[in-house]
């Protein structure tokens, strides 16, 4: 049979307590191509693996700054140049009464950029992914805490990183096939 | 406090726990994903879903012959031109503001307590905000032509009047409903990937699967969903203040007398907020008990709910008192006029119900913590303030129109029983939707609760 290329190796861990301390030592110890796997997020989790800034927010500001003035535009544009009605000579522009609008264009375009700038900078939705392959996987969305060394990084080496995952005292380790 | 020497009764209060003691995070997915996965359809759930089909069904008879005639077959007339379509699309969407609350502001606001109850107050929300969409839309009298209110430039050349607030309202509803979806479904993809892992059936294994879109729990997801969820909790407070403002602006912008008040925006969003929870408690307490789910949703909860039912019953109080204040201080006799009609005239009954039911019930009862532990006593007291938050919208809708500046256009309203088939089948709507909703889907966020148990467990050492 054909051996199918190694995505990783995951370690399977019973505690957060563990496995965020086995994230620090795996960052210590040079790997940079780590993921963890928990059933809930984790806090200090995503710093360990050495994972700081998310460009979910300025995705928001991007949105809500869409939405604001695209709103604001959306009803000017008909009232001052589109379809311009002289009502009692009140101003064509009259910009408090569009306020409401522009503000609920705000959320709903913020809204829609923050979810959909989530999912696809997460790469979601993702139909097939190696880490299911790993034993009681199922269990990261239960009980179980996984740490995954990918064989990309340029620190892999199939049986030197097995030998330091163990040292790190899990449940087991395993591979993972692509 | 202690239990010792009290064995039969649970502490309550602030002492009380929001989870009760002895479950792990495995504990915790079993049970409340087992209601999902494992059970077996229950009777009692078949028994509710059949009132609640049979509600909807005659929605779908009164708005089918809606259709076909038009909305004379309502009570409403000239001068009362809005009746019961607006005092249902009110009650509605300010039923759905409590949901939106507990799951955002409580949220900002880091009270642990929310996570057994947001899920289902978001679906409460959810399907609030869809019964109410219906009744402005068939008020419009010619439904398929709904598009309109939307702006696109047409062969017409005209646009939708956006000076007007009831083309904000369009804005405000249409954006509070697709947030709503969006914070939903979100808080939902950790929960429909563990429904993903532990379904036995291959048929929703996939369509589990399918919605989970593949999410796997990896610390850089977690890390951006947190921020994503955080901030969708941000935008969604503001939000709903600003939707149920815009809907007492339909009001307060016209110069109807009992209306044209400024007191409208604050007092209505107190108002939703009050139905809302008092909508959260009578769907709780049975969910609670016929599910078993006492661990999770605690007398704790029940307890808090009671008191922001109370805070904010005191504040719409306080909007009655300024309406009849401001009626007999202000200037004109219009306005004096109408607040005497309202409590002598020929709807006083209703205006002396909603006084019983929003006042002098709930604020005279919640008071004691016997009445706020005691489960039947507080889900008849949350009824009763969903009877009166609807009765008051009756009377502010009603009571104002029936009687304004010419007395030659004075007129009553009788409501027909297409109006009340309408009305008691959207609640068969809401209903039918819940009850599909916690048979298919986890009426308790699983993931938050796993990480309530490390939280409590973290704080214990």
């Amino acid at each position: 049979m054909k051996r199918h290329p190694l995505y990783g190796l995951m370690a399977e861990f019973e505690t957060t307590d563990d496995l965020i301390s086995a994230a620090h030592r795996t960052y210590a110890e040079g790997y940079r191509q780590i993921d963890a796997f928990t059933p809930f997020p984790v806090e200090g989790l995503a710093e360990a693996i050495g994972f700081h800034k998310t460009r979910v927010p300025l995705i928001c500001l991007i949105g809500g700054l869409t939405g604001c003035f695209g709103g604001f535009f959306l009803q000017w544009w008909p009232n001052v140049i589109g379809y311009p009605l002289n009502i009692g000579g009140k101003p064509l522009n009259s910009w408090p009464s569009f306020i409401p609008i522009t503000f609920e264009l705000t959320i709903l375009c913020a809204g829609l950029a923050t979810v959909f700038g989530m999912l696809a900078l997460n790469g979601l939705p993702t139909p097939y992914h190696p880490v299911f392959n790993a034993p009681r996987f199922e269990l990261a969305t239960r009980n179980r805490f996984f740490l995954c060394i990918k064989a990309r990084d340029a620190k892999f080496d199939a049986q030197k990183t097995r030998e330091f995952l163990q040292t790190l005292k899990p449940r087991e380790v395993s591979e993972i096939e692509v | 406090m202690g239990v010792g020497g009290l064995e039969n009764t649970p502490p309550v209060g602030a002492n009380a726990p929001v989870l009760a003691p002895g479950h792990t995070y495995a504990t915790i997915t079993d049970k409340i994903s087992a209601i999902v996965l494992l059970q077996k359809t229950r009777r009692g759930w078949w028994f509710g879903f059949a009132i609640a089909f049979a509600l909807f069904m005659i929605l779908n008879m009164a708005v089918g012959y809606l259709l076909m005639v038009g909305v004379g077959i309502w009570g409403i007339n000239i001068p009362i031109g809005w009746g019961f379509a607006i005092v249902n699309f009110v009650w509605w969407i300010g039923i759905g503001h409590a949901g939106t609350l507990i799951s955002a502001f409580l949220l900002l606001m880091r009270q642990a307590w929310r996570q057994s109850i947001n899920r289902f107050a978001e679906a409460m929300t959810l399907f609030a905000v869809a019964s109410a969409g219906l009744f402005p839309l068939l008020h419009m009298g010619r439904p398929w032509l709904f598009f309109w209110l939307m702006p696109y430039p047409d062969t017409m050349g005209t646009w939708p009047q956006f000076r007007s607030p009831l083309v904000w309202d369009v804005f405000a509803v249409s954006t509070y409903g697709t947030i709503s979806l969006l914070f939903w479904f979100v808080g939902l993809i950790p929960d429909l990937a563990t429904l993903r892992d532990r379904a036995k059936s291959g048929v929703s294994r996939v369509v589990y699967g399918m919605l989970a879109m593949g999410w796997r729990g990896s610390a850089m997801h977690w890390h951006r969903y947190e921020m994503a969820y955080l901030l969708l909790a941000g935008l969604a407070t503001p939000l709903v203040v600003s939707v149920h403002t815009v809907v007492s602006f339909d009001f307060t912008l016209a110069v109807i007398p009992g209306w044209h008040s400024t007191i409208f925006p604050p007092y209505f969003v107190a108002g939703a907020i009050y139905s809302g929870f008092a909508m959260v408690l009578t769907l709780a307490i049975p969910l609670r008990k016929f599910y078993g789910l006492q661990d999770f949703v605690t007398l704790r909860h029940l307890d808090n709910m009671a008191k922001i039912l109370m805070a904010t019953g005191l504040i719409v109080a306080y909007g009655y008192m300024m309406e009849t204040f401001m009626a007999f201080y202000g200037g004109p006799s219009y306005d004096r006029y109408m607040m005497l009609n309202r409590m002598t005239g020929p709807y006083a009954p209703v205006y002396w119900s909603l006084i019983l039911c929003n006042i002098v019930i709930p604020l005279g009862t919640l008071w004691s913590s016997k009445i706020r532990r005691n489960v039947g006593a507080l889900f008849g007291i949350s009824l009763v303030v969903q009877t009166g938050m609807w009765l008051e919208r009756f009377v502010i809708v009603v009571t104002s129109l029936h009687r304004d500046f010419l007395p030659s256009s004075w007129g009553m309203y009788y409501p027909t029983r297409w109006d009340w088939m309408t009305y008691f089948g959207s609640i068969g709507l809401f209903l039918t939707l819940f009850l599909l909703f916690i048979r298919y889907l986890p009426m308790i966020s699983i993931f938050e609760m796993r990480g309530l148990a490390h939280e409590l467990k973290e704080k214990q050492g």
